[in-house]
């Protein structure tokens, strides 16, 4: 055993020996707890998410919804039917008062045979609603998953050339965002027409810009950050390394964005419905249904209010919206208390 | 007499992981207008301890039970309105870090009358008037011009030395500083330290200075408090300690930093680390990282006792000398065999060498 | 660089983003299939070819983009938006007409969004994780999540015609008198409802966020009421989340009252602009769409020199 001197200063102090503890057998059992340490912060931020209540009630609402509309009518492929299930009891389109095999009359209120009552041209709304879920719901997703992709595209480019480029593409996002959302995609459908791709694009074209904005802010801060200055200082070429550290930075907020984003672009899309410029009249989409039943909320003849023609429609988007912003709050937190977390923990 | 006696003071943090008993029935007393130092590892409960003096210790941490007795009066039994009269006026505290205890968005000037004109109803020149003055008494170059900035128009040092004018302000008898100079650099750091010092002996304010380097301790302490995992382990006046420690840990500290600024490597000397203050190791608390521990440290929890004489004097507040280790009580088998050597500045060395039962 | 200069540099940044916006502006109405001429015609099966080819040499349709371009933003320069071609008024009457609705409507949106928003934040932060927070943090949610179309047609549904006596179609009344006013509430709520939950979402975030902070604590240990640090110190800290966000929520709540006009039947400029885009006006379509994009840069400018008014760390550069 050697001994051991401290030496500095006036007072020394001998005798003091660590080795006397690292070469012993521990005294008891006890243990420095490192279990959470060795879990990577994926992992970490999962198992928040998963604890989240209120995400999870949300996902399980969003999921659910996705199901119905996907259950609501058999999806045929090239005439195969892939899904042959039938939820809704009847086609969406389909006005139920010409039809002689079912007795029900237009405007009827909610009943058992139609649990949310049939709107003006006698089709069932409960089956409108579950089936309408098809339009709004796709499209959502499909729409942040193309802005964000492009974005993401372009607001790299822009961060990683930097200079003139990045100042002239920074102001055609200035310029996207200058608009609200609803209103360039109001101009869009209007002159382009409507329909399920065109609102994909109307909706796509004018949601990029946010994510571009968000990713090229990532790509500065990291080009400034000084292990990557010192990986460029060791031959590393900069696109391995803007692509190795801006990815994990970058996606949180992305996710965050593009979660909260699909609640925005589904309202939108039914804000369009609602004006009468979405999907073509009569379709079962969401926002069209309330366009269809907008008069019904004025007293029809013997003062009868036919509430159940807007309330429907509405409350399943707002529920869908509703849910999915519950889960990106959940994502959200989930992804933030990890950084505070860390300050919490972190030495002094 | 006192100006403060703490009395088994316990707090606690009910977090997710755990109860976290971040302050163990602690007792200490300081005089007036003594320089009292409490030092520890990070993680000992050294800010828990300031803050819950101030009564500021927030959800999910309680103070659970104790006195804090300032100048006879328990303050964990006044009002919120009477704590707030003592706080900031009779109890000031200087914060580790002063870039984030002054508001961004307010002058500095302004953070500082503001006390004035709260606790001393001073009128808005007055206050402004005083302001100036203490900016200059701690040392703030042309404090006038300077009244008006922002914070982060000040450099660190001054930002330190508008926080301990804040502090000031309205003349304290109780001075907590909370690791005032750990952000700091070494030059400042000395400077600072005797700003603190000169003005506490002005001012006859007693000081509470929290740190975590021995060195600072050696500087400007009277009286001395070694905390571990949320229990003192040893008191002694800053003389006795260091020429002759009687706790474990107080020479695990020692070996580790004796000089003013120098941090390199500090607190590497004792093997481990403090252990998460959820669940403490049953015994003596250190003993995983005692070199001197024994099987008995694992089953007998040591009190604060007398060194010399072995009796339990963990409840009294004022006790002079005091250490936690059970080598006092003769539980151990073996010598806490360490020694300390002091050398004259010549480099020629006269050996006043102590072992831990202080014989010479 | 002083506050002055750093408004001037802003304001020099506005020219080159307008004519960008009016360029998209263009660009949208007039790359699409079908000009106006086509769909007049289209209606109307007693215009041949010549008259055809006639409307559209009065209407510049034949002229190159680029020339096109420059003749509308020449008149444009000159407060000339073309005229709407299926009235007598020209496109900036319409505009100035309606412009009035649309801000009183605007305005109580915000008014509306920040008196409820602002002590509802700062009382769920500082009631974090108690069941008042829960409750507000529960409607914030629901607020951002509703459309507002729907929000405005169950208000209808549950105020005037069950509550009963409540106005909900504006009467052809002057916007200045005060019975308006009654008119307002139920679209103004509608608007605001939005950026009132966005607002206090942030308020609370940012807020909860500050009173971690050090400063707080330093605050507290001076003694001060818990009143004075929370309206004083964290709430000045906070309003600066609050401002960066002023321009995207004018955004949002000129988005709304597009919507919500329609719904109330708002004389307004955005019910007009919901029927121009029926109807097909193009020159009433540009010119509201650059008037919004105009308006908004401008708004954006006005968070920026608020920012920097609450923020002293900012750099102006
Ligand atoms: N707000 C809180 N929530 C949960 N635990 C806390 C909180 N504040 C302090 N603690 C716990 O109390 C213990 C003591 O912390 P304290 O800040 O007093 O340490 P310290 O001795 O001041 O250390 P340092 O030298 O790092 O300042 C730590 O283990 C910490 O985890
Ligand atoms: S009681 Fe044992 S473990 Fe604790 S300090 Fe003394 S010798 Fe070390
Ligand atoms: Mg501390």
């Amino acid at each position: 055993m050697t001994e051991r001197t401290t030496e500095r200063g006036r007072i020394q102090v001998t005798g003091f020996d660590p080795e006397r503890v690292t070469e012993r057998d521990p005294l008891s059992g006890w243990t420095e707890e490192t279990g959470t340490e060795t879990k990577s912060r994926w992992k970490r931020v999962f198992g928040r998410f998963v604890r989240n209540r209120t995400a999870m009630i949300g996902l399980v609402v969003v999921l659910f919804m996705s199901l119905l509309a996907i259950l609501a009518r058999p999806v045929e492929f090239f005439g195969f039917a892939v899904q042959p299930l039938s939820l809704a009891p009847y086609p969406p389109g389909d006005m139920l008062y010409a039809d002689p095999t079912v007795d029900v009359s237009r405007n009827e209120a909610p009943s058992w045979a139609h649990p949310f009552g049939t709107d003006g041209s006698g089709r069932d709304i409960f089956s409108r609603v579950l089936y309408g879920g098809r339009y709004s719901i796709s499209i959502g997703f499909v729409v942040v998953a193309l802005a964000a992709s492009f974005g993401m595209v372009y607001g790299s480019v822009s961060g990683y050339y930097g200079g003139w480029v990045d100042e002239i593409m920074m102001r055609v996002v200035d310029v996207v965002l200058a608009f609200p959302m609803l209103v360039l995609a109001l101009v869009i459908v209007a002159m382009f027409g409507g329909g399920y791709w065109q609102l994909v694009a109307a909706f796509a074209v004018v949601g990029w810009a946010s994510y571009a904005r968000l990713i090229r802010g990532e790509v500065l801060t990291i080009k400034e950050n000084e292990y990557v200055l010192a990986a460029k200082a060791l031959g590393a070429r900069d696109r391995s390394v803007i692509l190795k550290h801006v990815t994990p930075n970058a996606v949180a907020p992305v996710i965050v964005l593009a979660t909260l984003n699909i609640g925005t672009v589904v309202i939108g899309v039914a804000a369009l419905g609602f004006l009468g410029l979405g999907m073509p009249p009569g379709s079962a989409e969401w926002g069209s249904m309330l366009e269809g039943g907008r008069d019904a909320i004025i007293p029809g003849p013997g003062g009868e209010i036919r509430w159940w023609i807007t309330v429907f429609p509405g409350a399943a988007i707002f529920l869908f919206v509703m849910s999915m912003n519950m889960i990106g709050d959940g994502v959200n937190d989930a992804l933030d208390a990890q950084e505070t977390g860390a300050e919490m923990r972190g030495g002094q | 007499m006192s100006v403060l006696e703490v009395r088994d003071l316990t707090v606690k943090f009910y977090t997710g992981e755990g109860v976290v008993t971040a302050v163990d029935g602690l007792n200490y007393s300081i005089d007036r207008g003594e320089k009292f130092g409490v030092v520890g590892e990070s993680g000992a409960g050294k800010s828990v301890t300031a803050l819950s003096l101030m009564r500021l210790i927030e959800r999910p941490g309680y103070i659970e039970s104790g006195q804090i007795l300032f100048k006879g009066q328990d303050l964990l039994e006044l009002s919120d309105a009477e704590m707030r009269r003592i706080r900031g006026n009779e109890i000031a505290m200087v914060f580790q870090d002063a870039q984030t205890a002054l508001n961004p968005v307010y002058t500095v000037g302004e953070q500082i009358s503001e006390a004035l004109r709260h606790h001393l109803d001073y009128g808005e020149a007055e206050a402004k008037e005083r302001t100036i003055e203490l900016l200059d008494t701690v040392g703030i170059p042309a404090a006038e011009s300077r009244y008006s900035d922002y914070p982060h128009e000040f450099s660190g040092g001054m930002q330190q030395r508008a926080i301990i004018a804040m502090a000031l302000s309205c003349d304290p008898d109780l001075l907590i500083c909370d690791e005032p100079t750990t952000a700091l650099d070494v030059t400042i750091e000395a400077k600072i330290l005797e700003e603190i010092e000169a003005l506490a002996d002005e001012f006859d304010t007693a000081i509470q200075l929290i740190t975590h380097d021995l060195g600072v301790i050696a500087e400007v302490c009277d009286r001395v408090m070694v905390m571990y995992a949320g229990s003192p382990v040893e008191t002694a006046s800053a003389e006795e300690l260091f020429y002759d420690p009687k706790h474990p840990y107080t020479v695990g500290l020692m070996s580790a930093i004796p000089r003013i600024g120098d941090r390199r490597e500090s607190l590497q000397t004792i093997p481990g680390t403090m252990p998460d203050l959820v669940e403490l190791p049953p015994g003596c608390s250190f003993h995983p990282r005692c070199p001197f521990a024994e099987e008995a440290c694992t089953r007998r929890d040591p009190p604060l006792m007398d060194p010399e004489t072995g009796a339990d004097v963990s409840d009294d507040p004022g006790v002079e000398r005091a250490a936690a280790c059970l080598a006092h009580s003769g539980d151990l088998e073996q010598d806490l065999d360490y020694d300390v050597t002091v050398r004259e500045p010549d480099g020629h060395t006269e050996t006043t060498v102590t072992d831990g039962d202080g014989r010479v | 660089m002083g506050l002055q200069r750093f408004i001037l540099k802003r304001l020099l940044l506005i020219p080159p983003i307008l004519f960008g916006v009016s360029i998209v502006t263009f660009a949208l109405v007039h790359l699409t299939p079908g000009d106006p001429v086509s769909q007049m015609v289209a209606m109307n099966p007693n215009v041949d070819a010549a008259q055809e080819a006639e409307l559209r040499a009065r209407y510049g349709l034949d002229d190159p983009l680029v020339v096109q371009y420059v003749d509308w933003m020449a008149g444009v320069l000159q407060g000339d938006f073309g005229e709407v071609y299926g009235s007598s008024q020209d496109a900036a009457g319409v505009l100035v007409a309606r412009l009035p609705e649309t801000i009183a409507l605007g305005l109580f949106g915000w008014v509306f969004a920040l008196v409820i928003a602002i002590p509802t934040g700062i009382y769920a932060a500082v009631k974090k994780d108690q069941l008042g927070d829960t409750v507000s943090r529960f409607l914030a949610l629901s607020g951002i999540s509703i459309p507002n179309f729907w929000l405005g047609l169950m208000l209808i549904l549950l105020f005037p015609l069950t509550l009963g006596g409540w106005p909900v179609l504006p009467p052809r009344e002057s916007l200045a008198s005060p019975a308006m006013l009654w008119y307002l509430v139920l679209p103004g709520i509608t608007v605001g409802t939005a950026s009132a939950a966005a607002i206090m979402r942030v308020m609370r975030t940012s807020m909860a966020e500050e009173l971690n902070k050090e400063y707080v604590t330093a605050a507290r240990a001076k003694g001060l009421p818990e009143r004075t640090i929370i309206l004083k110190h964290v709430l000045r800290n906070s309003l600066i989340s609050v401002v960066t966000l002023a321009a995207t929520l004018t955004a949002g709540i000129v988005a709304g009252s597009v919507v919500v006009e329609v719904v109330f039947s708002w004389p307004g400029l955005g019910r007009e602009f919901v029927d121009a885009i029926h109807g097909r006006e193009i020159n009433l379509i540009m010119a509201i769409t650059l008037f919004i994009g105009l308006f908004i840069v401008i708004m954006n400018l006005v968070a920026d020199v608020l920012y920097a008014m609450l923020d002293p760390r900012i750099r102006y550069d």
